[in-house]
């Protein structure tokens, strides 16, 4: 059974989601996407998973938003209704959403201890991370310990995608200066 | 199993299934690239909670070993979920480089706009 307090911060997040979608000006719907972040984070630590809510509401709800705001102010933060219908967007999600209701129902209750998830690897992670004597925090000795090269692997994906970065936005200055016609921005 | 519990006991997955559907209808619905992927993002964080859902065991604790605990969560949708966060940041920030880029072309970032600019062409 889902505890008071995590009903609540889930309502909260779909309430802040339904926000998120019908807000227009672009500003307001990056500011909402760092309360969603706060309350995912909250969600996290009500779940167990203390790491991963420190890192959601450091990256999440800080660097994400700071990105989004240097993007708009490149930008620009008002968003035009389309032209299109949204039946054909609606029926897919509608269809996507009764699938997925649909797989629900074979899912172990939630919170059970015995249930297929806990009983597979976890628990040798656990016995191990304690007979070696690696950190106490099972999520720190996974991470660097076991699983070493997966977090290599993580921080090389970071790296690629700092140098994207730098090589799409790269001489943008010089071509703002040089001007070209049609080419202002409407920041 | 009532009506009830079944959702009680379901709600963290029917909030899942919220989220992540109406991240795909701002995906497929809305023109502006950046709104676009906020909701890329939302679709994201549904997947954070799909992972962590189920790692939950009611009665235990956070992963950290202490003898005065014995039961705790599951740790490996955490290590999978951190990674995932990070992973997701970069590819928001290269996503934006691209949106910033395609401003300075186009003058624009609405889909609907850039369509017709490239057809006048």
């Amino acid at each position: 059974m889902v505890s008071f307090i995590q009903g609540v911060l889930l309502t909260l997040l779909a309430a802040v989601t339904i926000a998120i979608v019908r807000q227009r000006n672009l500003f307001g719907v990056v500011i909402l996407a760092g309360i969603y972040s706060f309350l995912m984070a909250s969600v996290m630590i009500v779940l167990d998973a203390v790491d991963v809510a420190m890192t959601e509401a450091s990256v999440g709800a800080g660097i994400s938003t700071v990105v989004l705001l240097a993007a708009l102010y490149l930008t620009g933060s008002r968003e035009y209704p389309s032209a299109h219908t949204a039946a054909v967007p609606l029926f897919v999600s509608a269809v996507t959403a009764v699938a997925l209701i649909w797989g629900t129902n074979e899912l172990p209750r939630f919170g059970l201890a015995d249930a297929p998830i806990h009983r597979h690897v976890a628990p040798s992670y656990l016995e191990a991370s304690a007979k070696h004597e690696m950190p106490p925090n099972v999520v720190t000795a996974v991470l660097a310990d076991f699983r070493g090269y997966d977090t290599l692997g993580e921080t090389t994906v970071i790296f690629t995608g700092g140098v994207g970065v730098m090589l799409l936005l790269r001489g943008r200055r010089k071509r703002l200066k040089s001007g070209k016609e049609g080419k202002e921005g409407r920041a | 199993m009532t009506g009830w519990e079944v959702i009680a006991d379901h709600y963290n997955y029917y909030v899942t299934i919220f989220l992540m559907v109406a991240g795909l209808y701002i995906v497929i619905a809305r023109g502006n690239m950046i709104k676009k992927l906020v909701g890329l993002g939302l679709f994201q964080t549904s997947v954070y909670l799909l992972y962590l859902s189920p790692g939950r065991i009611i009665g235990g604790t956070a992963p950290i070993i202490d003898e005065r605990f014995s039961v705790y969560s599951n740790p490996l949708p955490h290590v999978l979920m951190l990674t995932a966060i990070v992973v997701g940041v970069a590819t928001l920030a290269v996503g934006l480089a691209l949106v910033v880029r395609i401003s300075e072309e186009y003058g624009t970032i609405d889909e609907d706009e850039i369509f017709a600019k490239d057809e006048d062409q």
